[in-house]
């Protein structure tokens, strides 16, 4: 046993980085295959990726910058899912944040720099909070289900954003309250306050804003929330066994509602750092697609803080890689979405992935597993 | 001739035993579950199977069964070497297995349960009459009437039992496998399953009785094998053997039966319940009008079949289920409807749960995590902000090393102690704190008998400190071993409370079953 500690330590880091990288390998190759069947080189594809995301100063930038609102709706699905919380309202919350943060970004001109951008910033997470409440607060109090009504709630927020910055009708409709009115016909508000913007760390051309900083803290503090805070055990403690908790006198509705409006707050908070830090406005366009990838973000991950930064990064790296890919090889940067689909499929279904590499499963006939959890006794 | 003496008649007499496992060992990894086993079934034979929890009993059967391939050895039926794969082999060798849950569809009618599986079609379509017909001819043989188109859920537990035996007995079992069958039976059901079993073993059919219950095995048996820690330990003839030789062969030392313990001396009103209505979880009318009281230093025990309302009451004094009316007070302070965390706290109840999977634990939690459960928030495990992981392991190696609750480490999952430890941990987390009142909710079940002592010397020694106890099992043997008072409890309503010295167990038994208690003795 003493012998065995040393080994069986990296095999337990080693351990849960197996079934997601598979799916990542898997995910690829089967892109391949998709490219050859139309054709194209599947190996310049790659290298064109690959040199995209990290051939330069530039690619390293883009991918950074691309991690940055992975990170944050990926924590914000895998935090809900310490609670057995389903959260597919990152979209939605991601959008409220924008919109929240624009609102406060694009007023109270005069406001210091170390006023406003907090402001801004906290606007995002607190329109984000609300929409996470929602459904949390739904799901306690009626019974829906947190899928059903985060769903829902993704649409309104986007057509709910869509109104904000609506550029009015040619007959005179009223246009939206953020509207830019100097924008013409085009939806959207206008610059955010210089006092409201996140700075670069790295100026023009490689643009990358200090937002990376608060996407790493807020790993590390949703990590410390959740597995060393008496919160965190509560969260985790409802997640595995509500009746217990319960039984231990655990605020079980309040838990669910106070993860719901964290988690979406973690994508309120993406939403605010991508317009505060990037766009710097607000356009429907800029809508919440990262929020439904942090659900793949965040399983790939295996839901835990650490794996969510790993993944975030490994998105970053296809998304800041595509244009160059397309660029370089002719292959549509598209294909990045359909790799990035079939990562979920992987990764949803281990199974598939045990099949085709042959891993054994873990069984009560596994010898190689520490301690079995059900053998004899009645 | 007594029946060891018929079983050797019969092994020499008519050719190879019915079924013959040999040398069976199962490995699984660091756990040697079965050694070396041997054992023979002879046809028209009752063996029963005694093991205490985590002794490789479920392994052995399951073995039979085919659920699990052994290690080593081999299984014979009719003296050919089988091999099985599934449970589907077994059921084709005519080896039927009764589970301690039941396999059954609850919305699902009789003959639809028992065509699962193996459908009878006619031309396409399920053919439920012949089915039926089959059904009816197998219940008269065997004595146990039953509607083939009733409901499953509809039925009473003891029915539904008969359905499964019936769903073996129609794919043609030769061999019946019962596992813990008695266990959610009232003593009047008990004494209807054994005659059943009685008449199975005359038509020829051999039965595998797994038990802990040591009275009935005496009663029912011709055999009785026992295994402990995976091995088989011995043999016992039934006519000879005592429970006391039975408790040692399993737990391997001497063990004490009867729980030792002075006349109750009771104190001060703790717990009072006035009359509690409550509804469960699918709005059925669960408790209807119970009123109770608990002093104290005694233990009041709750009789009777489970389903009666035990569990939702345990609920309601603890917390976990609303009351629709009535009230609870605990030391005079109305805890009605209050939340489980003030009535642990302000009542100093402790609570061990009837169902530790459910609520006692979280099984992916280490022992030292379930340790806290109910603690965490507090000094010194929490300082507000962040949880002291080393206060909480070394608040967990105490309570292990009191409690013995065997374990490689307190970093270890809950989920992967045995039954007993697993239980010995919740009460370790419940009796390691000051409390007044304890709910105990089957603090046994499942669980081996050494284990069972220890406990049951636990709750008493709670009760001579002048804790109010209030004890739910049904397990009559231990209410009738711990309590100081018994109420026995029948369509959520409190049918009688009788003084431990008035309680008999044919008078519990007819007031577990519903026969009023009018004319049997009146109401304490």
């Amino acid at each position: 046993m003493a012998t065995a500690t040393s080994t069986t330590g990296i095999r337990r880091i080693l351990r849960p980085l197996l079934i997601p990288s598979l799916a990542l390998l898997s995910a690829l190759l089967a892109g391949a295959v998709v490219m050859v069947l139309s054709g194209d080189d599947p190996m310049a594809a790659y290298s064109g990726l690959f040199q995209g995301a990290f051939g330069d100063g530039k690619g390293w930038a883009r991918t950074i910058r691309k991690t940055i609102p992975f990170v944050l709706t990926g924590l914000s699905v895998a935090l809900a899912f310490k609670v057995s919380l389903f959260n597919i309202g990152a979209s939605g919350q991601f959008v409220m944040g924008s919109v929240f943060a624009v609102a406060v970004g694009i007023n109270f001109e005069g406001l210091p720099v170390f006023i406003h951008l907090p402001l801004a910033l906290i606007a995002g997470i607190v329109g984000g909070m609300l929409w996470g409440a929602i459904p949390g607060i739904l799901k306690v109090y009626t019974g829906a289900h947190e899928v059903i009504v985060t769903i829902m709630l993704n649409y309104v927020a986007s057509l709910f954003g869509g109104w904000t910055v609506y550029a009015g009708g040619t007959q005179g409709q009223t246009p939206g309250p953020l509207w830019d009115r100097t924008a013409g016909a085009i939806s959207e508000t206008p610059d955010v306050l210089h006092s409201a913007q996140i700075p670069w760390l790295f100026g023009p051309p490689y643009r990358v804003h200090a937002g990376v900083f608060l996407a790493l803290a807020a790993a590390i503090l949703v990590w410390w929330l959740i597995y060393k805070t008496p919160l965190g055990f509560e969260m985790r403690t409802v997640g595995h066994n509500m009746r217990a908790a319960r039984y231990a006198g655990i605020r079980v509705n309040y838990t669910i509602i106070l993860t719901m409006a964290l988690a979406g707050g973690l994508a309120g908070l993406a939403g605010g750092i991508e317009t505060l830090g990037l766009n710097h406005k607000f356009a429907p366009e800029f809508g919440g697609a990262v929020g439904f990838d942090g659900i793949t973000v965040a399983l790939l991950g295996q839901t835990h803080p650490i794996g969510v930064l790993l993944a975030a990064f490994m998105f970053g790296a296809l998304d800041g890689g595509a244009a160059t890919m397309q660029f370089q090889s002719g292959v549509p940067a598209d294909i990045i979405q359909i790799i990035q689909a079939l990562v979920l499929a992987f990764v949803a279904a281990p199974l598939i992935i045990r099949m085709i590499f042959r891993l054994r499963q873990q069984t009560a006939d596994d010898a190689g597993s520490a301690v079995s959890t059900s053998w004899g006794g009645t | 001739m007594n029946a060891s003496q018929t079983a050797q008649a019969n092994q020499t007499n008519a050719g190879p035993p019915k079924l013959e496992v040999l040398a069976i060992t199962k490995l699984f990894p660091g756990v040697v579950a079965n050694k070396d086993i041997d054992l023979a079934l002879h046809e028209g034979e009752i063996l029963a199977l005694l093991g205490e929890n985590g002794a490789g009993k479920s392994t052995l059967m399951n073995i039979i069964y085919g659920l699990y391939q052994p290690t080593e050895g081999q299984i014979q039926v009719d003296g050919r070497t089988v091999e099985m794969h599934s449970p589907r082999d077994a059921i084709d060798l005519g080896i039927g297995m009764v589970h301690q849950h039941f396999q059954l569809v609850p919305v699902m009618s009789v003959v639809d349960n028992i065509m699962l599986g193996s459908e009878s079609i006619d031309r396409g379509l399920l053919d439920r009459e012949s089915v039926s017909a089959q059904i009816q001819e197998l219940a008269e043989r065997y004595n146990m009437p039953v509607d083939p188109n009733t409901i499953i859920e509809d039925l009473p537990v003891g029915v539904q039992q008969r359905v499964e035996i019936l769903k073996a007995l129609y794919r043609n079992a030769e061999i019946l496998i019962l596992d813990e069958p008695t266990s959610v039976l009232t003593p009047q059901e008990i004494e209807g399953l054994f005659a059943v079993m009685e008449l199975l073993r005359s038509q020829g059919k051999s039965i595998i009785f797994i038990t802990h219950k040591l009275k009935e095995v005496l009663r029912i048996a011709d055999r009785i094998a026992v295994l402990r820690r995976g091995e088989m330990v011995g043999e016992a003839d039934p006519a000879t053997a005592s429970q006391a030789d039975l408790a040692n062969l399993m737990v391997g030392r001497n063990v004490t039966l009867e729980v030792e313990k002075e006349p109750a001396t009771a104190g001060e009103l703790l717990l009072q319940l006035q009359d509690i209505e409550a509804y469960t979880d699918l709005g059925e009318h669960a408790l209807r009008g119970v009123s109770l009281d608990v002093h104290a230093g005694e233990i009041v025990g709750v009789a009777g079949v489970q389903g009666n309302g035990q569990t939702e009451l345990v609920e309601v004094v603890t917390g976990l289920r609303p009351a629709a009316a009535g009230s609870v007070h605990i030391d005079g302070v109305d805890m009605t409807n209050a939340s489980p965390r003030r009535i642990t706290e302000e009542g100093a109840i402790c609570h061990v749960p009837e169902d530790r999977h459910m609520y006692g634990m979280v099984d992916a939690y280490s022992v030292a995590d379930n340790l806290v459960l109910s603690s965490y928030y507090k000094r010194p495990f929490s300082s507000g902000l962040t949880m002291n992981e080393q206060a909480i392991a070394q608040h967990a190696e105490e309570l292990v090393a009191q409690f013995d609750v065997r374990t490689p480490s307190v970093r270890t999952a809950g989920a992967s102690l045995s039954g007993g430890n697993q239980q010995k941990m919740v009460v370790a987390r419940e009796f390691g704190r000051p409390i007044r009142l304890l709910v105990a909710a089957q603090p046994t079940r499942g669980i081996d008998v050494g284990s069972i002592e220890f406990i049951h010397s636990q709750i008493v020694a709670k009760r001579d400190e002048g804790v109010a106890v209030l004890l739910v099992s049904y397990e009559l043997d231990e209410i009738m071993a711990l309590s100081d008072r018994i109420a026995v409890m029948f369509h959520g309503r409190i049918s009688a409370i009788l003084p431990r010295s008035q309680a008999t167990r044919e008078k519990i038994g007819l007031l577990m079953a519903g026969v009023s208690a009018q004319d049997e003795s009146p109401a304490d």
